[in-house]
């Protein structure tokens, strides 16, 4: 056994995450209800904070914290920084429709404790932490799913829980077989141990460790929560829904491919693989005829995921994987939450019809969802874009040149339902459904336009710092 | 002084969006107009300072995505500079034409100077992902152009070129990391590329490769059974935006071809040349023929696009025929291809503009509803005539020039094809007089919808404007081609030194 190496500093942005979320439900006790945004401003002092101390962290080498359970390399750091950014981007979309709210504390609070969830899932090399990062990231978006308490946010919180806890349950199955069967618990060690290891039982636990994962991330087959949650709850929540949590997920699915599942005798790519074009194809054929946007965002993001499954599929066939994968997820996360900010910015409209005329009335508000909604299709020379180029490339490279080509057939396909949302935008009539809007979210929504295209254009040094090894 | 030519246009655009909402159109129009011209006059420039038979010039290199071996690379050679001069004089006759639209011109004029970045960036693009952004960026302008001002079908046609046109741009982008991965170092660079023949001896890999480039670029030339995005698109785009469509944007398919798939897979293009034999004279045939059927102008004119375009695939394929043809037959088809390329661009860009005068007069492009229009406006007439014979290859205008030589280069290699082109330009002969015939002789008719205007003006000044300096450069390089022919041919030349590898 290595010497531990318990330095909590190694942990500063979720260690900061974790106070301000402490200290800010103290806070908002006292706080008069009309200066409760002060626990939302401390949210976000501690979300730039964490950014600044992930990116030091980041030119560090490669190390681990606590043991070996918790890696402290360029993947926990891309993912820090993507969820701490995203988180950012949803605390400014919320901040005008929560002023004043009875409960704007605690939701900055549960906003928090997701994301920290969210960084501990990225960052873990342990099973039994990797469970407990899963309910941390899970119970507190159960509550934020329900917080409107109105009868769709409920349906959401309701149906959001129960698929949650089930594949929760799952997933701790998973990771007791993942132990008897490799008897450990931590990545390295387990995947020594599951090279001979009966193939039934790594199977077992794989599948069980999947449906969590899968869980979070929204893909197929445990995507059927998505479309209900994301429309029952309100806009910046749904933001929230559609990306902090696959980043997590996602992250640790590369890692747990890596270091568990590469030498095992389970054909991990290839079963990665088909999950992968089940989840781009099923998401793109759902959001086909789709009326109510965040229902339509809801289904892109399941296909989304797809994509980003497609570098998780081939982490130790292609040295490209590794880059895809963050940059893909730095991507998405923008691109998304500007196309979630948009939708915040018009609390009123809720149908495609609705956004009629929007070019006429707000033609900065049109250019931010048209090349928000065209970067989710992946159009130069939006980061997406550059995100799908490397994802396909890493499947090419990695022998499963199918994939690519079944991706770029979706790319096509998912260009029909971005399109059905940005003709009536850009057309002349005008609708009732703009008349109110949301400053704040306004300002988020062109950030994170702003934000796509340049880390499109400015991709090279951002992949060059992607390039770092993950943790021994 | 490329990267300035490419983006100028960009950020006059944008300066349009900082005027204030309330100017008077004019000033929106006269400063597209400015912007346009100052680009031509830049391309001359460039065209001024090129040495014919020197390779690449005017490269510029600078670091842009290095980890994913992609780089910002520009420059030009004989096969691009012909393209850019034509993109920046179709956009300036363009410009000057829709001095009378006033649908939201300040949206227009940003939309066709974006347009023209994506076309010259296209043009002088040498990487393979940056010839990509601009392609793909085409699209998305063009799509805008189509819905936003087109005609009342406009959003169906232009969806449907959306969907057919990005199906192409990503098989193309397959390909195009197919061809990262073959090289080593990966790379996305086109002179590189071309430099390493990363497939050299990989015949399925080649040929699977080849296959999504060729659907990727066919799809947008675009050649039999590719092509049917484009009557819609053409007939609902408003006359500017056809014209740019198929004088400029259709030949980034046929640019493509000789600028990546035949320099970067020779051996790939050697083997299935006769494939594209075929897709070409199928092209040929199938749209002259369908162009015979049509009653309505527009769409007439855009399936003899089709026709067009057949005869550069023809004669690209032709041109990597085996050795027992002779290289000046060769080369005499790949530099046809090139001169068709611009010809093309003159003339059909010519030919929607006026079905453009044609539709502001009548609102419809039906000839059955025309008659006898040669008595009340001469000079439409006259300019209609002299686009449609020079359309159909007779000497002296610049599509003899290139079928010329087209068909010369490929009748030794492939005689029978040859032959069965030819009878494309019998069959474009017969449609376009029998179109002169019905629109412009006979008892005067017009169309008689109510709200069309009884009389039917002649050409206006900025009609004229637009129209008649492509038709005399049509007719200049009809007559005196050298000036074109020197920049082409050495060009050709080396394309046709990299196929023989």
């Amino acid at each position: 056994m290595t010497e531990m190496n318990e330095n909590p500093l190694d942990l500063l942005p979720e260690v900061l995450l974790a106070a301000s979320a402490v200290l800010g439900l103290l806070l908002g006790s006292w706080l008069p209800r009309a200066r409760q945004w002060a626990v939302g401003l401390l949210a976000v002092l501690a979300c730039v904070a964490g950014i600044v101390a992930a990116a030091v962290a980041a030119v560090e080498p490669a190390t681990t914290a606590f043991g070996e359970a918790f890696a402290v390399d360029t993947v926990t750091g891309a993912s820090r920084i993507v969820v701490l950014g995203g988180t950012l981007l949803v605390l400014g979309v919320s901040f005008g429709p929560l002023r004043g709210d009875p409960r704007e504390s605690e939701f900055y609070v549960l906003v928090q404790l997701a994301a920290l969830g969210a960084l501990m899932m990225a960052g873990t090399q342990d099973l039994l932490l990797f469970a407990a990062a899963y309910l941390l990231a899970s119970i507190p978006a159960y509550t934020l799913a329900g917080f409107r308490k109105d009868g769709p946010g409920t349906e959401a919180a309701l149906k959001y829980y129960v698929v949650g806890a089930l594949l929760g349950v799952l997933l701790l199955a998973g990771v007791t077989v993942l132990y008897a069967a490799g008897r450990a618990t931590l990545y390295p060690m387990l995947g020594d141990a599951l090279r001979d290891a009966p193939e039934p039982l790594i199977a077992v636990g794989a599948i069980g460790l999947l449906a969590g994962v899968l869980f979070k991330a929204g893909g197929v087959p445990a995507h059927f929560w998505v479309p209900d949650a994301v429309q029952g709850s309100s806009a910046p929540v749904a933001a929230l829904l559609t990306t902090l949590p696959k980043i997590g997920a996602l992250a640790a699915l590369f890692r747990v491919g890596d270091a568990v599942f590469a030498g095992s005798p389970l054909p991990w790519p290839a079963l990665i693989a088909v999950l992968a074009a089940a989840s781009m194809t099923l998401g793109n054929l759902g959001a086909f005829f789709q009326q109510d946007v965040k229902r339509l965002l809801a289904y892109s993001t399941i296909s989304q995921v797809g994509y980003l499954l497609m570098p998780v599929a081939v982490v130790d066939r292609s040295d490209l994987a590794q880059q895809a994968l963050l940059y893909y997820l730095a991507a998405y996360t923008v691109t998304n939450l500007g196309a979630f900010a948009v939708v915040c910015a018009l609390p009123q409209a809720h149908t495609l019809d609705d956004y009629r005329g929007l070019a006429k009335d707000r033609p900065l508000l049109a250019a931010s969802l048209v090349v928000c909604l065209l970067g989710l299709v992946g159009t130069p020379p939006t980061a997406v874009f550059l995100g799908k180029l490397q994802a396909f490339a890493a499947v090419f490279d990695g022998g499963y040149a199918w994939l690519a080509v079944l991706a770029a057939v979706n790319t096509v396909a998912s260009l029909f339902y971005y399109l059905r949302w940005i003709v009536p935008a850009v057309s002349r009539d005008a609708s009732p459904g703009l008349a109110e809007e949301d400053r704040t979210a306004r300002v988020v929504a062109y950030t994170a336009t702003v934000v796509s295209v340049g880390l499109g254009l400015a991709g090279g040094p951002v992949l060059d710092a992607l390039a770092g090894p993950m943790s021994p | 002084m490329l990267t300035a030519l490419v983006f100028a246009p960009t950020a006059v655009a944008l300066l349009l969006f900082a005027l204030p909402r309330r100017t008077a159109p004019t000033v929106f129009w006269a400063v597209w107009v400015t912007a346009s011209a100052v680009e031509l006059a830049l391309v001359i420039a460039v065209w001024v300072g090129y040495e014919p038979g020197g390779g690449m010039q005017f490269e510029e290199r600078a670091r842009w995505i290095p980890g994913a071996g992609v780089g910002y690379h520009v420059g030009v050679d004989g096969l691009s500079l012909p393209l850019l001069a034509l993109t920046c004089l179709l956009f300036l006759a363009c410009a000057v034409h829709s001095l009378r639209e006033n649908r939201r011109i300040r949206e227009f004029a940003a939309l066709f100077l974006f347009l023209q970045t994506t076309c010259l960036g296209l043009f002088v693009a040498l990487d393979l992902i940056l010839f990509f952004v601009f392609f793909d960026l085409s699209i998305v302008a063009m799509y805008f152009v189509i819905a936003g001002w087109g005609h009342r079908q406009a959003a169906r046609a232009a969806l449907k070129f959306f969907l057919y046109t990005f199906i192409g741009s990503l098989a193309l982008l397959l390909g195009f990391i197919g061809l990262y991965l073959a090289a080593s170092p990966h790379t996305f660079d086109i002179v590189e590329l071309t430099e390493q023949n990363p497939l050299a001896g990989r015949s399925v890999y080649g040929a699977l490769v080849l296959l999504a480039v060729v659907v990727g670029l066919a799809v947008k030339t675009p050649t039999v059974p590719f092509h049917t995005w484009l009557p819609p698109a053409h007939v609902e785009a408003p006359a500017a935006g056809s014209a740019i469509l198929a004088g400029v944007l259709l030949k980034m398919g046929t640019y493509g071809f000789v600028r990546i798939a035949m320099p970067i897979l020779p051996e790939a293009w050697r083997r299935y040349a006769l494939v594209l034999v075929v897709i070409g004279v199928v092209s040929v045939l199938h749209g002259a023929l369908v162009a015979l059927a049509q009653t309505d102008f527009k769409r007439m004119v855009a399936y003899t696009s089709v026709n067009h375009m057949g005869y550069i695939v023809l004669a690209l394929g032709a041109a990597a025929a085996t050795a027992d043809s002779s290289e000046q037959a060769r080369s005499l088809a790949v530099t046809g291809a090139v001169t068709q390329m611009v010809s093309h661009g003159l003339l059909t860009g010519a030919l929607f503009l006026l079905a453009g005068v044609l539709h502001e007069r009548g609102r419809t492009y039906d000839m059955g509803a025309y008659s006898g229009l040669a008595a009340v406006a001469p000079a439409f007439a006259a300019m209609t005539g002299v686009a449609a014979f020079a359309s159909l290859g007779l000497p002296g205008f610049s599509g003899f020039i290139a079928e010329f030589q087209i068909f010369t280069g490929s009748l030794g290699p492939q005689p029978l094809a040859t032959a069965l082109s030819v009878l494309g330009i019998l069959l474009t002969a017969g449609l376009f007089l029998r179109a002169l015939r019905q629109v412009f002789t006979g008892p005067l008719r017009l169309p008689d919808a109510p709200g069309t205007p009884r009389a039917f003006p002649d050409m206006r000044v900025h009609e004229s404007v637009s129209v008649v300096p492509l038709l005399v450069l049509a007719v200049v390089l009809g007559v005196a081609p050298r000036f074109l022919l020197d920049v082409v041919e050495p060009a050709s030349r080396s394309v046709l030194e990299l196929l023989a590898r």
